[in-house]
């Protein structure tokens, strides 16, 4: 992914701008942006991670390389893990710690914004691990991108549910604990379980 | 037994036992739901706060739990077809998804029709309804994933894995009523609570919710089995079938 650096800028572009869209299409009146800011940030986030998905395995499909990954000595799963980790690091990560800038501009309180990309980052983890099994299911078919979405998003729910839950609690002064303990727990599911759909997946794309 | 299962997985002895089976269910099918929809609609007492409108009831719940137990059943199909290969499991998740979508749609369309008078609103964001529209989102993601393959087993695979990776959503769907964050929390009626119920509200559904699964097994044989003729029409057996038949 590296080697095509817009891939890596454009969820953040589309991701700011979409962003703006909302005080410009709804209102600026910074009472009602703080009050849907955590659900907003969210979506836009959840959106902009998913606009990546297609291109995790598409690369190494069309040159080949996915079929010598397959080949290659060590477990699928663990190269399917790999490749996932790379695409958090360079999607979900930024996004994250790019998150609270749009939040001041959602006028955002003060002391939401750890929370903010701490549940982003978190999220974002499992975000790219059920995404990549989405990603894997559709990389063989020449239009995949809309299926794409259709198959993942019911699935990215309940990490969106606790994500944003995460951040209005922290507004409320609740303490975020608990979500952020959930999104923790999707987490640790997913990556214990994700990462043999994905290879499952990859065989089946490659294998027809 | 595991005989009797491992010739349920050929195509030839499954058409043959489940063409013995279909007629029962389907008559048990059409006892329960006609007596149930009777009963219900024109027996059972009327609620006290919600008067009649109560007896959506009876259409209502028998589809959301089919609506469940359907993508349950599915997945089930599908890890059986991935781990033994057995054709006629995924024939039969195959057939389940557009009904189990079906009974969905069914399960939220009746739910709106009922919100109107007991809480005034067709649509609620409540967990409930949303996790249900979820349930409908993930069917039509399996039903549109098996079609975008070109090879038949590529489909059937893809869809299998994806209705596994979407069970695992469905108690997450079950427990959101109690995770989600909005304020409003309409009541929702709740089946544990059945003892509520006088007896003679909650049997007539107990009636309608067999028939309903009565009709989920009788449709599912059919389908079924019109799937292996569709797939298995160049084998011997089938050609014997229907030179008997003619």
């Amino acid at each position: 992914m590296l080697r095509s650096r817009g891939e890596v800028i454009n969820p953040l572009v589309f991701f700011a701008l979409v962003i703006t869209l909302f005080p410009i299409g709804i209102s600026p009146d910074p009472d009602l942006l703080q009050r849907i800011a955590p659900g907003l940030l969210w979506v836009a986030a959840l959106l902009a991670a998913l606009l990546s998905l297609d291109s995790l395995f598409r690369g190494d499909f069309d040159d080949g390389s996915l079929e010598q990954l397959l080949l290659a000595p060590q477990p699928l799963a663990a190269l399917a893990l790999a490749k996932v980790a790379v695409h958090w690091l360079l999607t979900g990560l930024p996004l994250s710690l790019m998150a609270p800038v749009l939040g001041v501009m959602l006028s955002l309180p003060a002391g939401s914004y750890g929370v903010l990309a701490l549940s982003l980052a978190l999220g974002s983890a499992t975000l790219s691990l059920i995404g990549a099994i989405g990603a894997a299911l559709t990389v063989g078919l020449a239009r995949g991108g809309v299926l794409l979405s259709l198959l993942v998003l019911p699935l990215y729910i309940p990490v969106l549910i606790f994500g944003a839950g995460a951040v209005q609690a922290a507004i409320m002064g609740d303490g975020a604990g608990a979500h952020l303990a959930i999104l923790g727990a999707l987490l640790a599911t997913s990556l214990a379980l994700a990462p043999w759909a994905v290879a499952a997946a990859l065989r089946i794309s490659l294998n027809g | 037994m595991w005989a009797f299962i491992h010739k349920l997985g050929s195509p030839k002895w499954f058409y043959a036992i489940s063409a013995r089976l279909e007629p029962w269910f389907w008559a048990l099918a059409a006892v329960l739901i006609v007596a149930g929809t009777v009963w219900g609609l024109a027996f059972a007492p009327a609620d006290y706060q919600q008067g009649n409108s109560f007896r959506i009831i009876y259409i209502h719940v028998p589809a959301a739990f089919l609506a469940q137990s359907v993508f349950i059943s599915m997945a089930a199909a599908g890890l059986v077809f991935m781990v033994w290969k057995i054709k006629i499991a995924d024939m039969a998740a195959k057939v389940m998804a557009p009904f189990g979508a079906a009974m969905t749609f069914v399960a939220l369309f009746s739910g709106a029709v009922w919100g109107v008078p007991t809480w005034g609103t067709w649509w609620m964001w409540d967990a409930r309804l949303t996790s249900m529209l979820i349930l409908l989102f993930l069917y039509l993601g399996v039903i549109a994933l098996r079609g975008a393959f070109a090879s038949r087993d590529g489909g059937a695979r893809a869809a299998s894995v994806l209705a596994m990776v979407g069970v695992i959503n469905i108690p997450i769907i079950k427990y959101s009523v109690d995770w989600w964050y909005t304020l409003h929390q309409p009541a929702t009626f709740s089946v544990t609570s059945r003892p509520a119920m006088p007896v003679d509200m909650w049997l007539p559904l107990l009636v309608m919710v067999l028939g309903f699964y009565s009709f989920f097994i009788a449709l599912t044989l059919m389908r079924t089995r019109s799937e292996i003729l569709r797939r298995e029409f160049r084998k011997r057996w089938v050609r014997e079938l229907f030179q008997e038949a003619r």
